[in-house]
């Protein structure tokens, strides 16, 4: 979606402030948004994708005013209620007012470490071969789903090059709408700063994505 | 009433009830038998005390000591990180980005804060705010300035915007003046925003 999170090249930010030593954390709520989060994962039976995709899906307006881990604790909230693992009432008063939902597994202590250990790799294999090779020319494809996906606005309609095949891993486009992962060969394009800026543009610099197939068409040699 | 004011208001009503709603919905949560609290409590300790920049240090600090270890880890480096024990969620696929006297490397996330985990914790704020991720792509030299860097103008500048699951972590330059030091001591040189692009390491100097 064309949203509020798509911030690549966006004017009127101001300037970036670092905050000398920085906690981890700013706040107890914080941290209990973020373990919540973590640990609801499995038993929730959502993916990273659809958990994006339920952080970035509110007005633009809204996504820009809210901390970081207020879009974190927001977007567990509509996954939650989205599959009536909790109800609006539940939050309003506090306590469970509904008999549970039957959950895959609950997150136990001793499970953390290794979990987190384990993490989610996203390469899967395949037997289709990659349409692209490296220094290939690619245009990122003009699309605009209304759903989520991960090719930035200032990159569409660009030409770049391709500089690694990185194999072929699974399709956040596909996977954060619950059609499954449909894994797809992922590349990382670089594009010159004049080609996504304008001619204006520092000469000095390069830009990378990380690009899956179906974001890519091959562009002639010369245009 | 001043902006100054207003702005107070403004934030400490919006957090409070955020407060009550997380406090509210982790009640719920733990009273359906969904989450377990010490779990919880493990996760968030995980990442205030254990996983952190430190970890990316001392891989840096072991790429500059060890060239056959620098090779393995600019190869491939989900496996070389993986020997000194660092590995997993939101570092599954791991590249290590060489910068070297005419090339300097940047990492950020313009979509949402995709962050090297296991070898940098969790992201600073500035990381994940809308100044650096619409500007790190456009005006990275611009963002190197908010943090007191300059690079000459000859050096070429690469931004990696992290849109998969590839996370990246820069090997900064190894400090001049740092010949024969230990992997210990050399990672006192590594700072955080070193190895995101956004900071060099200290200088030797600098630790006296």
């Amino acid at each position: 979606m064309n949203g509020g999170q798509d911030l690549g090249g966006t004017h009127g930010h101001g300037t970036v402030a670092p905050e000398p030593n920085e906690p981890v954390f700013h706040s107890d709520w914080e941290k209990r948004a973020f373990a919540l989060t973590l640990a609801m994962g499995r038993p929730g039976g959502w993916n990273i994708d659809m958990s994006r995709f339920a952080r970035e899906n509110r007005p633009p307006q809204e996504y820009l005013s809210m901390s970081y881990y207020e879009l974190w604790f927001y977007g567990l909230e509509t996954l939650l209620k989205e599959r009536k693992l909790v109800d609006d009432d539940e939050i309003l008063v506090g306590h469970s007012l509904h008999p549970p939902k039957p959950i895959a597994s609950v997150l136990s202590p001793d499970d953390v470490i290794k979990v987190l250990h384990r993490g989610g790799p996203t390469e899967r294999g395949t037997n289709t071969a990659a349409r692209f090779k490296a220094d290939d020319r690619v245009r990122a494809k003009n699309i605009n789903p209304l759903t989520h996906t991960r090719l930035p606005r200032y990159v569409r309609g660009h030409v770049g090059v391709i500089e690694r095949v990185i194999g072929c891993h699974v399709f956040p486009d596909s996977n954060a709408s619950g059609a499954g992962e449909d894994p797809q060969w992922l590349y990382t394009v670089r594009f010159e700063g004049c080609e996504l800026w304008g001619t204006a543009a520092d000469p000095s610099v390069k830009v990378s994505i990380d690009a899956w197939e179906p974001y890519l068409e091959p562009a002639k040699e010369i245009e | 009433m001043t902006d100054h004011d207003h702005h107070h208001d403004h934030d400490h009503s919006e957090l409070s009830e955020t407060e009550l709603r997380v406090r509210a919905l982790e009640t719920v949560l733990t009273e359906k038998g969904y989450v377990d609290l010490a779990a919880l409590d493990l996760l968030i300790e995980t990442y205030e005390k254990k996983v952190g920049p430190r970890n990316g240090a001392r891989v840096v600090a072991k790429a500059w000591a060890d060239p056959t270890y620098r090779a393995r880890l600019l190869n491939d480096a989900t496996p070389a990180i993986a020997e000194l024990g660092f590995a997993g969620r939101q570092g599954e696929h791991i590249v290590a980005l060489e910068n070297t006297p005419t090339l300097h490397n940047m990492v950020v996330c313009t979509l949402c804060s995709c962050y090297p985990w296991p070898v940098l914790g969790l992201p600073p704020v500035w990381y994940k705010s809308a100044p650096y991720r619409s500007r790190a792509v456009a005006d990275p030299r611009g963002v190197l300035a908010d943090f007191g860097v300059t690079l000459p103008k000859d050096t070429d500048i690469r931004v990696w915007d992290s849109t998969a699951e590839i996370r990246y972590l820069v090997l900064p330059m190894r400090p001049a003046g740092s010949e024969g030091w230990s992997e210990e001591k050399l990672a006192d040189l590594v700072t955080r925003d070193s190895m995101i692009g956004t900071g060099l390491p200290k200088r030797p100097e600098d630790l006296k």
